[in-house]
């Protein structure tokens, strides 16, 4: 037997008994900054496959949720610091070393990029659209010119902005269950597939649905074999992780983690999915709204499981 | 120079006068606490085994806190004290997740507080706060290079352990056992 407590009796808000420093906002914004990732990394890339005009939704409406998501998120961020009037100190030091430090940089780069795409659309979006003063015609001409520099920029930042969503976690070694790479790709991939049910809801069009359900039927595969991998790695790990793991294998986010997130989250809409490319007819919003639950869900059962896991007390 | 306490589990009976006088002495505010105190209680009824440990930031050599702070604000000085600059810390907790021993916690004014081995005492050339006012002089503290100091001698032929060396951060507090 061992028992250990505070004789003097330590209880600090949000410190004790559990860590739970971060709150809602945290998760919200690594689902919000996946979700964008994902949106801008697919308009890159069928952009500069010379699918523009087949894949309209991807290209061209989509794009214009990813600056409100990252807006959104960063307002979150803002919202979670406790000396809020100090954040642009951020912006005064590069640290490579801290993976909040990356993410406030890249944010600070795609945020703009996201705007700039949108901004070179805004004329086919909406027919009429005038930007009034001549400098900024001059400057969207400039854009439009050089989209293909611009979509592989935006591609290359948007796979930093998707592993580093993982990253903000996985260089946490006291939290257990953060502490693997794996995190990484996993946070990629699930952003991904949530960024893509995202154009697959806004898509009218049959084939882009189509061409869009099947890679994001290789992303849910994907994401499943790694959550395997997760699970894997931390059972033929230290006693801390194995620990960690048995919070989700017989422990209290059992039930929440793997019916809410890997049932109702990836395989049902993967079925769905499925069913459709066969050629049932299946509810248009059904696959993506589990698929955004499921991406939301996981990232805030994941900040709320590693924040009780530990190497003391 | 490397600054280091080691605390005599033996000698400590849990009376948590260090954790009043680091509080007076570094205004921390009601209801948080720099160092704190644990009773671990351990074996089977008869045979058990009682230990105290006064407990606080292990201003550890390969400190994630450093690592992980986006601004700076948490950082290292001579002697391998880390102190947090309260007006570089914007408070995203990130410095507190990183911590094995959960040694730092938010102020309520909202940067990040922890212990500082009481460097103003210490530039000084006095103890920290907490290892001088300790009625049964469980604690010691000095600079590890140094083989006269009271953490040297304290160390020299004595069995010691650190907490979590497992986390692979080298902590600095040693607990005479």
């Amino acid at each position: 037997m061992k028992e250990e407590l505070f004789a003097s009796g330590r209880n600090i808000p949000n410190i004790d008994p559990y860590l739970n420093i971060w709150h809602w906002q945290i998760p919200l914004y690594l689902f919000l900054g996946g979700l964008a990732a994902g949106i801008l990394f697919f308009a890159g890339f069928f952009f500069v496959r010379g699918k523009e005009a087949k894949m309209q939704a991807t290209v061209k409406w989509a794009p214009i949720l990813a600056p409100i998501a990252l807006i959104l998120g960063l307002g979150a961020l803002f919202w979670d610091l406790k000396h809020k009037l100090y954040f642009w100190q951020l912006y005064t030091t590069i640290r490579l070393e801290s993976p909040m430090g990356w993410g406030a940089w890249t944010l600070m780069i795609i945020t703009p990029i996201s705007i700039l795409w949108v901004a070179s659309y805004m004329k086919e979006i909406f027919p009429g659209w005038d930007w009034k003063f001549d400098i900024l015609n001059r400057f969207e001409a400039w854009i439009i010119k050089n989209r293909v520099g611009l979509a592989w920029v935006m591609m290359i930042y948007s796979i930093i902005l998707g592993v580093y969503t993982g990253i903000l976690l996985s260089a946490f070694n006291a939290r257990p269950l953060w502490n693997t790479s794996i995190l990484g790709p996993l946070f990629l991939v699930s952003g991904f597939s949530t960024g893509l049910a995202t154009t697959i809801w806004i898509s009218n069009d049959a084939k882009e649905r189509k061409t869009l359900s099947r890679i994001d039927l290789i992303l849910i595969v994907i994401e499943l074999f790694l959550i395997v991998h997760l699970f894997m790695g931390f059972l033929a790990g230290s006693q801390a992780s194995i620990e960690a793991a048995n919070l989700f294998l017989g422990g209290e986010f059992t039930v929440s983690f793997w019916i809410f997130v890997v049932l109702l989250g990836l395989i049902f809409p993967a079925v769905l999915e499925t069913l459709e490319l066969w050629g049932f007819h299946v509810p248009k919003w059904l696959p993506p709204v589990l698929i955004l639950f499921g991406g939301l869900m996981f990232r805030f059962i994941i900040v709320e499981a590693g924040q009780i896991t530990r190497y003391i007390y | 120079m490397r600054y280091a306490m080691a605390i005599d589990t033996k000698k400590c009976v849990g009376c948590s006068d260090c954790v009043v006088a680091c509080q007076t002495e570094n205004n921390v505010p009601h209801g948080y606490c720099r160092d704190w105190i644990v009773e671990t209680v351990s074996g089977t009824y008869p045979s058990l085994d009682l230990e105290f440990r006064s407990e606080r930031c292990n201003h550890c050599d390969n400190s994630p806190c450093v690592r992980c702070c986006p601004t700076g604000a948490s950082h290292k000085v001579e002697g391998g004290i880390v102190l947090v600059t309260h007006n570089k810390c914007i408070g995203c907790g990130a410095c507190i997740e990183s911590c094995p021993y959960d040694a730092r916690y938010p102020h309520p004014e909202g940067y990040v507080d922890k212990c500082t081995f009481c460097i103003h005492r210490v530039e000084k050339g006095q103890n920290p706060a907490c290892v001088s006012v300790c009625p049964t002089q469980c604690l010691h503290f000095g600079d590890l290079n140094d083989p006269n100091s009271d953490v040297s001698l304290a160390l020299k032929d004595r069995k010691w352990k650190v907490l979590a060396p497992e986390a692979g951060t080298k902590p600095q507090l040693y607990f005479l056992t």
